[in-house]
């Protein structure tokens, strides 16, 4: 076996064992878990009572969604909100205040590759434990749902190439604690942004012409509207593929600033604690 | 429980003080301990600026789509807007802080050094904790009322009392609802995922309840009851409140206070301290 191939097998362990620690953790705090799914349930379901009021007082649609297209929409929601959840930009600051990046950098492996195998095995639980929950909102809400197969396969895809988009890029942002404790407002600022520019308060398309020109710009659409509306939107299949392609721009983007910004990141650690 | 005299000193006890002024001291206490952090305030102004932002974003984004929402215009949802950050606020500086606390003293066995004291312990609890720099949000949200009220149009003093009552009796059912759900953890324990729900479910309030379906507006009525805490207020300001509303929020308020009271006795009885 090549060297080369020696590294990737051995990569491939360290993933396979992350997710497999995190599928055993998770699972014991499936009630906590159900705890905060049904927390994060009422804010799609207040958006979706939102729009599916004014499309009935529209004579049916806005912009093109009807009561069904909405509910189809933020259900869809549910499930790409659950694999937004990445190690958050916050943590960072307990990482090094507590030091527990100390045993995170004396490993012979880039840090990220835990946090990206973790929480990816976290997803597992998590759409298990989300199952009943779409179920009983498709029953209670009605969605209008007809993906083709090609929809469906890019979503299955996009779900996962969120998950990296905002895995990387959040990452990249928590690395600023580096530097400065007072990272709160600015990340206030960005996940205010996030809600507004990504499709997560509302699909993107019912914006003003201006406000999507500036998503355009920016990465929150490709994690948050782009895999909904691949299911759900009927998209043309150059939309879908362009789509996909854009997501591996942005994945791109942030995996080589993270590894130009990380060795001088890292070298303005110094360990507090054990 | 309620009036143990202190064992070492039997002679100095002057009687219980009264729920005012116990508040009052707690409150001199918790603004005291927070002025501080002055730096917190610029933070909670950064943070209460943030949300109103998005808040009005929302609003725009709904409008532009539409000229009413269920009836209600723009700046009656301004308003229905302006009482969810105040309420909110409330929320926040005096009664979600000492439910925390609560909380954590029944967790951790703590509980033992409130039961111990002199004064009620319910109203102990419920007053011992304030987060003064949360009361930012009032402000936001009387400055959005002030806005609201004023595309409104005239309304008359009677109004602006039938406003002020449904608000105190908002709060207090919110209060009994807190207390009821934090007394759940002298059984099971761990709690602490409530906040996080609650902060969701309170969401809701944003949007009059009248436009959510039958079973979610009564359970948003008398499970959780933020359509009182929330729109039951902003229909005084508007001229949809009617006295029978009123009646029964004072009816549901009453109902609310009794049952906490009792259910709150009942709670602490499965206490049993686990300190040393």
């Amino acid at each position: 076996m090549s060297a080369a191939a020696a590294d990737a097998r051995a990569l491939l362990d360290v993933y396979l064992t992350a997710i497999r620690i995190a599928i055993a953790e998770q699972f014991q705090y499936r009630v906590a878990n159900y705890f905060y799914m049904i927390g994060m349930i009422v804010e799609p379901v207040i958006y979706l009572v939102v729009w599916s009021t004014i499309a009935a007082q529209q004579g049916g649609d806005v912009g093109g969604y009807t009561a069904g297209r909405f509910a189809a929409y933020y259900i869809v929601w549910t499930l790409v909100r659950n694999m937004n959840i990445i190690f958050t930009p916050y943590g960072w600051e307990w990482r090094i205040r507590d030091g527990e990046l100390s045993g995170m950098l004396l490993r012979p492996l880039h840090p990220i590759h835990w946090d990206l195998g973790y929480f990816a095995g976290w997803k597992f639980v998590v759409i298990v434990l989300w199952l009943p929950l779409a179920a009983v909102l498709a029953l209670i809400f009605r969605p209008e749902l007809a993906p083709t197969v090609l929809d469906v396969i890019v979503f299955a895809i996009a779900i996962w190439g969120a998950y990296l988009i905002r895995s990387v890029l959040y990452w990249l942002l928590g690395m600023i604690s580096f530097w400065t404790t007072r990272v709160g407002p600015l990340f206030e600022i960005i996940f205010t942004a996030e809600l507004l520019l990504s499709g997560r308060l509302v699909p993107l398309g019912l914006m003003p012409e201006w406000v999507q020109t500036i998503a355009d710009f920016l990465p929150f659409q490709w994690t948050f509207g782009f895999p909904i509306e691949a299911l759900v939107g009927g998209l043309p299949p150059d939309r879908l593929l362009g789509g996909l392609a854009m997501q591996a721009l942005w994945i791109t983007i942030g995996a080589v600033a993270i590894r130009l910004v990380w060795p001088i990141a890292v070298r303005r650690y110094s360990a507090v604690g054990n | 429980m309620a009036h143990v005299t202190s064992p070492g000193e039997p002679g100095r006890r002057r009687g219980p003080l009264g729920p005012v002024t116990l508040a009052g001291v707690f409150l001199r206490v918790g603004a005291m301990n927070e002025l501080q952090y002055r730096a917190n305030f610029v933070v909670q102004v950064f943070q209460s600026a943030i949300a109103l932002v998005t808040g009005l974003a929302v609003l725009a984004i709904v409008f532009s789509q539409t000229t009413n929402l269920h009836g209600w215009t723009q700046a009656e949802l301004l308003a229905v807007m302006g009482v969810h950050i105040l309420m909110g606020g409330i929320i926040q500086a005096t009664i979600q802080p000492g439910m925390e606390r609560l909380m954590a003293d029944i967790r951790e066995g703590t509980l033992d050094f409130v039961l111990t004291k002199p004064e009620d312990a319910q109203l102990l609890v419920s007053v011992r904790q304030v987060r003064i720099w949360q009361l930012v949000d009032v402000g936001v949200g009387l400055v959005v009322l002030g806005v609201a009220v004023d595309r409104l149009g005239p309304i008359g003093p009677l109004d602006v009392v039938a406003f002020l009552a449904a608000l105190v009796l908002g709060a207090t059912m919110i209060y009994c609802f807190w207390l009821i759900l934090t007394v759940v953890a002298f059984w099971v324990v761990r709690m602490d995922q409530i906040v996080e729900l609650f902060s969701g479910l309170y969401q809701s309030g944003r949007w009059p309840v009248t436009i959510y379906p039958g079973w979610l507006r009564i359970s948003l009525t008398f499970l959780v009851p933020i359509a009182f805490a929330v729109t039951v207020p902003a229909e005084g300001l508007t001229g949809r409140l009617t006295p029978e509303t009123l009646a029964l929020a004072a009816g549901f308020a009453t109902v609310l206070v009794v049952v906490t009271r009792w259910f709150w006795r009942f709670g602490l009885r499965h206490y049993s301290g686990a300190s040393a």
